[in-house]
This record gives structure tokens, C-alpha cells and sequence, in this order.
């Protein structure tokens, strides 16, 4: 009986993989990897809303034929980010793959996309390997390198003569890569350098540590729930409002329903405000909270624009879609409407675009972040020197 | 470093201890008196703070939502107790450890599913909204002083309950030796039901008093859960006692060693070297105090099993 049940069971599995591509009339498929479930899943849900907006604003034709997006749940692990990959590329044959929240998992998958000849336009994750010496003609990023938003919070606090900033950022990678990219541009005195522990739940220590440096502002990344959990506490503390807290990552559409009152005054530096005054973004921002009522994030944005820059390309190469040259060409001259208003490519294939300072405010019952000063105009990233692009052989 | 930050650093030591207690009271009682692993205790903190804060919002009242989040800490705690548990008491700890990250898994669906996935928003109540002026001129937020202060009594509490009542005497003897305890006549199941739900009441008091400070997410409980364990392990398993001073010395040496780790080390190595191993070593420090109670006392502070 049991083994009938497993062998029933199996085949309709079977049947299934084999149905799925047989059934599809779908010309083009994009696969897009993103975290669904976890503590990182909200990102990926601002991500997926986003990318279905663009669909509907499309007409469900992603470069003019019929299309479809299949979503793919990493859990925020490289291995499973990797197997979702593996089956969008052999099972569903998608021609492109986009989204990918993490560094770590955007270096994990990469070179799976670019063995099997797969465009993969990141909306988020921009590890600067990728930027640098392993760039890909087969990688476009919609996104950024990780380390430009604190080069422009740097460049804010260097030219606005502040003089003396504590540093808080967590103990990886990023959080180094994070530091290096302010202190280029930042080069006044450094109050203190705390690097805490990932997933570090009370600050407590941390602002005693602000508190007494007595900073003239604090640097911040505090990615998820770090963030969260360190604005309450500042605020809790009573040092909001007495020392201004600039960060990266840490204060967004995201995070702010979580924190509320306790960003208000706090300043973060960004490649995308909802209030860049450009018909494209009007038309994402309003239609975006129409259709699943909340403020879209930095996140939607970047990945709403990865599936515009795909469309663009396939509509150039008139769906050819098996000229890979070709639509390298066409990603590469980014001819699409985006929400950041103008928008081209680097050599690295990484955007050269615009950082800003935006400030959190109320408005209404809301928290958002409102664009204060344009730090950095068509901005590159430090790490286009030292790639070597490869053009694309037909 | 003055007198006031280091004043300062010890509250907050002891404030993040106390709620570590809180955590590991019952997941320490529930691993000594049953020989169970509860990798689900921390789901138990989670949906105390989820619970607390819905009735929280709904109603307008902290105390109100604090009850609530408590309540429903015990009342899920008794239920996997009775519905899943049994099951695997008499299985070893593999199966154990198998069954409740499944149910960790389960819990983070479902507050995935039943409130989204963002992160909810939770304040601290208006009447504790203020700052104490303590000596030398220090702020310091009341909530916290309320977190640790809730802390004692609860340890107080749990101090008279088991050292001074029948209850207490059980829970110790079947700490000691479970069989004997069952031999004389003791009702052991009920005994166990009456320990994890109380444990299941204070991750939920946990849950509840976390929610203002810390992010309320699904699987927040995972973050804290491997210092849980460090703490039981250190205070000896089935010990309270030792479970409230472990949790305490946790408190104190990742708070201080955060603190100042880098000062002490920039005394003896240049800038750059004690700047890129201070956060490294801070964040060991527990771990290597853990090491150091297991060298010394395999059995940690207070053994509360001999067999």
C-alpha cells in the first residue's frame, strides 16, 4: 500500500516536471530569487510586489511577448538560493534571473548564471567583487555597490564640517566594507569604532559608549531588526535629538512602521527617495500603494526597475531572445523609463547614479523618508577601475 | 572610563541578565526535571511578545497586553505539553531536538502568516516613558530599570516557590531523580505539565517585557536561544539558583567586554590590532567563560542532577 502511494505520488511529481515546460506558452521567463519566509522576508515581499507591479504595468508582456515571473524562496541561504537557481535554469528555463537580496548569496549563485549563459540583473545584493575583478558580461546590477551609500553619508558629514563621528556597524563583511566606503570620503576625527556582533539584540552598552564619546553624529548600519532595535533604544536612551544618527540600510520603508517616532530627525543615505519628481516614479510610488497598500522601499524600487531594464532590452532585440550579444547590448544602454529618472550603465555594468540625504519624517500617520540634499550626482563606484569586461561572443 | 559609565554599563548588565533569567528559569527546569531539549522555548518568547503586543494595541492597555502575552506563553506551553511532548519524553535527545526545531519552524509560519512579515511596532507604556536621574547626574530609562527590578521579584519569586513550597520540593526532587520521585507516588506528569507551563509563563513575561526594547519578528526567540543555553549550562541544568547567577555573569561579561575590551586592549597592543580583535574577542568572552565553568565544574555551578 505505502509503496504504491510512493510510487503514485512520484509519478504525478514526474508528470509534473515534465508538464510544466511542455504547458507554458510563455516566450520569455524570468526567474527571480528572492527571501520570501524568515526575518528577511519582508524585504523580499517589497521586492516580489514590486516585480509583479512592473508585470501589470507591462500587461503581463515582459518585452512585448508573453511572459511570465517565477518566484523562487532562498530562506536567506546561499545552498538553497543555489538549488532554486539550478531548477529556474534546468527545469523552467527561464532566460533571465533577477532579484537576489544578499552579498553572500549573490556570489554564491553567479557563476551558476553565468556557466549556463543566463542574464542575471541583480535588483539588490552588490558585493564589489562583482564591481571589480569579477564582473560579468552575463551580471547587470539595478542595484548598487554596497559600500556607496556610506561613501555619500561620508561625503555629507565631511562637507557639512562635522567633525567628530562614532562608528556602529556590525562585525561581517559588509560592516567593514561599509566603513571603508565612509571613510574615503569622511575624514574628520572618528569619536569611536564599535563593530557589534550580527543579530546583536541590546545596544545598551553601545549607547553608553555614544553617550559618553559625545559624538557630533553617529555613523549607523544596522541591518533588520539590529536597526530597529537600536533607534528605539537611542530614542529610549534620550539621546535622539541630541545626536543625529545617520545611516545606511538601516532606516527605510521597511523598518520605519517598526520604529516610528523614534527615526523622526534621523538622516539616511540613499539612490532612491518615493519623492524623486520623475513620471515614472510618481506613476510606481501611487500605483505600488494602490495596489498593496503600503509605502514602497528602496527595494521595490530596485527591483521594479530590473524587470523596465529587461523589458527594454528584449523589446530592443525585437524578442530575439537567443541572441545573447544582442541583448547584451541593449541591457548595457539601460533604454528604459526608470524611477531614479535618468539611469545608465557603467562599463562594470553597475548603475552611475545619483545618492541622496534623506530625512525621516511624519506625514500624516506615516514615517517616511524625505529627499534633503542630492550628495552625489551620476556617482560611480570605486571598484569600476578594476574590471575587465569581457564583451559577449555571439 | 568614569564611575558614571561604568555605573551605567553594570545596569545595563544586569538588566540584560535579568532577562535572560526570565528565558532560562523554565527551559532549565523543563531540561533538568525531564531531561527534555527545548529548542521551541524561544518560540514560546516569540509568541509572548507577538500576543502581548496585539492585545497591547487592541485595547490601549500595557498591563492588560502584558497579561495577555503571559497567559498565552503558559497556555501554548501547556498545550504542546499535552499534545506533543508526551510523545517525547521517553525518546532520546536527537529526536528531541528533531521535534521542536520543527516546531520553531511551525511558530515562525505561523506569525508569518498571521501578522505579516514586518517587524511590529511596540512602545514602551506612557506611565514608564521617562528617564531616572540616578547619582552623578545619569539618565537612565525607567523601562529598563522596571525590566531588572521585574526580574528580582520574579526571582524572588521563584526562590521562595521552590525552595519553601511542596511544589518547589517535587521540582527538586525530580530535578535530582526523576524515577525515585515517580516511585513514591508523585504523579510525575502533572508535575511535568505544572513546570513547563510555568516555564512557558515566564519566555512569555520575557516576550512581553523584550517587546518596547528589541524588534518583534518572526524568529527573534532563535537569536537569544544559544545564550539560553550557555546560561543553563553554566548555573548547572535544573538549577535556578544557578540559572538566575549564570544569567547574571552572562549579563555582565558581554555588556562589560563589549564595553571595554577595547580599552584593555588598547592598552596593550597598537590601534589597528586592538581594533580589529576587540569586537572578536568581546563576543568569544561568554563563550570562553562557558569553557571555563565546564573545565572546572563539568556539571556547571549548581548541579541540580546527580544522576
Amino acid at each position: 500500500m505505502r509503496k504504491t502511494t510512493k510510487a503514485v505520488l512520484l509519478g504525478l511529481l514526474l508528470s509534473l516536471c515534465a508538464a510544466g515546460p511542455a504547458l507554458s506558452a510563455e516566450q520569455l521567463k524570468l526567474g527571480f530569487v528572492t527571501t520570501l519566509t524568515g526575518a528577511g522576508g519582508v524585504i523580499g515581499k517589497h521586492m516580489q510586489d514590486a516585480a509583479n507591479l512592473a508585470y501589470k504595468h507591462l500587461d503581463g508582456k515582459i518585452g512585448g511577448v508573453e511572459s511570465r515571473i517565477i518566484y523562487a524562496d532562498d530562506q536567506q541561504k546561499p545552498d538553497v538560493a543555489r538549488q532554486a537557481v539550478s531548477e529556474l535554469i534546468k527545469r523552467d528555463g527561464v532566460q533571465f534571473i533577477s532579484g537576489v537580496i544578499w552579498s553572500n548569496i549573490m556570489l554564491a549563485v553567479q557563476p551558476m548564471t553565468e556557466r549556463s549563459k543566463v542574464f542575471l540583473v541583480g535588483a539588490n545584493a552588490g558585493p564589489s567583487q562583482l564591481a571589480g575583478k569579477d564582473c560579468s558580461p552575463y551580471f547587470y546590477s539595478t542595484s548598487l555597490s554596497n559600500d556607496q551609500p556610506p561613501e555619500a553619508v561620508g561625503q555629507y558629514l565631511q562637507s557639512k564640517k562635522v567633525d567628530n563621528v562614532f562608528i556602529l556597524v556590525p562585525n561581517y563583511a559588509a560592516g567593514k566594507d561599509d566603513v571603508r566606503g565612509f571613510k574615503r570620503y569622511y575624514k574628520g576625527k572618528v569619536a569611536g569604532e564599535v563593530y557589534f556582533p550580527l543579530g546583536h539584540q541590546d545596544f545598551a552598552g553601545e549607547i553608553t559608549q555614544i553617550r559618553n564619546a559625545n559624538p557630533e553624529a553617529v555613523f549607523l548600519f544596522a541591518p533588520g531588526g539590529m536597526g530597529i532595535q537600536f533607534i528605539k533604544q537611542f530614542e529610549q536612551a534620550g539621546l535622539k535629538g541630541r545626536i543625529p544618527v545617520y545611516s545606511v540600510y538601516s532606516q527605510d520603508e521597511v523598518t520605519l512602521p517598526a520604529q516610528r517616532e523614534a527615526a523622526v530627525g534621523n538622516f539616511e543615505g540613499r539612490n532612491w527617495t518615493a519623492d524623486l519628481d520623475n513620471a515614472a516614479n510618481k506613476k510606481f510610488v501611487s500605483s505600488f500603494r494602490e495596489a498593496y497598500g503600503y509605502a514602497p522601499s528602496w527595494y521595490a524600487a530596485q527591483a521594479y526597475d530590473a524587470v523596465m531594464l529587461i523589458d527594454s532590452a528584449v523589446r530592443a532585440v525585437g524578442a530575439r531572445l537567443d541572441d545573447k550579444p544582442a541583448i547584451a547590448a541593449a541591457l548595457q544602454k539601460a533604454d528604459f523609463s526608470s524611477v531614479r529618472g535618468d539611469f545608465k550603465f557603467n562599463t562594470n555594468h553597475f548603475p552611475i547614479q545619483n545618492f541622496y540625504l534623506a530625512e525621516i519624517v511624519k506625514e500624516g500617520d506615516e514615517f517616511v523618508a524625505q529627499r534633503r540634499a542630492t550628495i552625489f550626482e551620476a556617482h560611480p563606484d570605486a571598484y569600476v577601475g578594476e574590471c575587465d569586461m569581457k564583451p559577449l561572443a555571439g | 572610563m568614569t564611575a558614571q559609565s561604568l555605573l551605567e554599563q553594570l545596569l545595563n548588565s544586569v538588566q540584560f541578565g535579568v532577562m535572560l533569567f526570565l528565558l532560562s528559569a523554565g527551559l532549565t527546569l523543563v531540561f533538568g526535571v525531564m531531561n527534555f531539549i527545548n529548542l521551541a522555548h524561544g518560540s514560546l518568547y516569540m509568541l509572548g511578545a507577538y500576543t502581548g503586543i496585539a492585545a497591547y494595541s487592541a485595547s490601549g492597555s500595557f498591563l492588560y497586553g502584558a497579561l495577555t502575552g503571559v497567559l498565552c506563553g503558559g497556555a501554548v506551553a501547556f498545550l504542546l505539553d499535552t499534545a506533543i511532548f508526551r510523545n517525547l519524553y521517553q525518546k532520546d535527545h536527537l529526536h528531541q531536538v528533531l521535534g521542536t526545531f520543527g516546531l520553531i519552524l511551525f511558530f515562525n509560519a505561523l506569525v508569518h502568516w498571521l501578522w505579516g512579515p514586518s517587524a511590529l511596532f511596540s512602545r514602551i507604556p506612557e506611565f514608564l516613558d521617562f528617564r531616572v536621574v540616578l547619582m552623578g547626574g545619569l539618565e537612565y530609562p525607567a523601562y529598563r530599570l522596571a525590566v531588572s527590578l521585574l526580574g528580582l521579584a520574579v526571582a524572588a519569586f521563584l526562590y521562595v516557590l521552590i525552595e519553601h513550597s511542596r511544589i518547589g520540593m517535587l521540582i527538586r526532587a525530580g530535578a535530582t531523580d526523576r524515577d525515585m520521585v515517580a516511585a513514591l507516588g508523585v504523579n510525575i506528569r502533572r508535575l511535568y505539565t505544572v513546570v513547563f507551563a510555568l516555564g512557558g509563563i515566564l519566555a512569555g513575561l520575557a516576550g512581553v517585557a523584550a517587546s518596547p526594547l528589541f524588534a518583534v519578528e518572526a524568529g527573534m526567540g532563535e537569536n537569544i536561544l544559544i545564550l539560553m543555553f550557555v546560561v543553563i549550562i553554566i548555573g548547572g541544568i535544573g538549577s535556578v539558583r544557578g540559572a538566575f547567577i549564570a544569567a547574571i555573569l552572562v549579563g555582565l561579561v558581554d555588556t562589560l567586554g563589549r564595553a571595554f575590551m577595547r580599552i584593555a586592549l588598547g592598552g596593550l597592543f597598537p590601534p589597528d590590532v586592538a581594533d580589529s580583535t576587540a569586537p572578536a574577542m568581546a563576543s568569544m568572552l561568554v563563550y570562553v567563560m562557558m569553557v571555563a565553568v565546564l573545565f572546572l565544574k563539568p556539571e556547571g555551578l549548581f548541579a541540580g542532577r546527580s544522576t
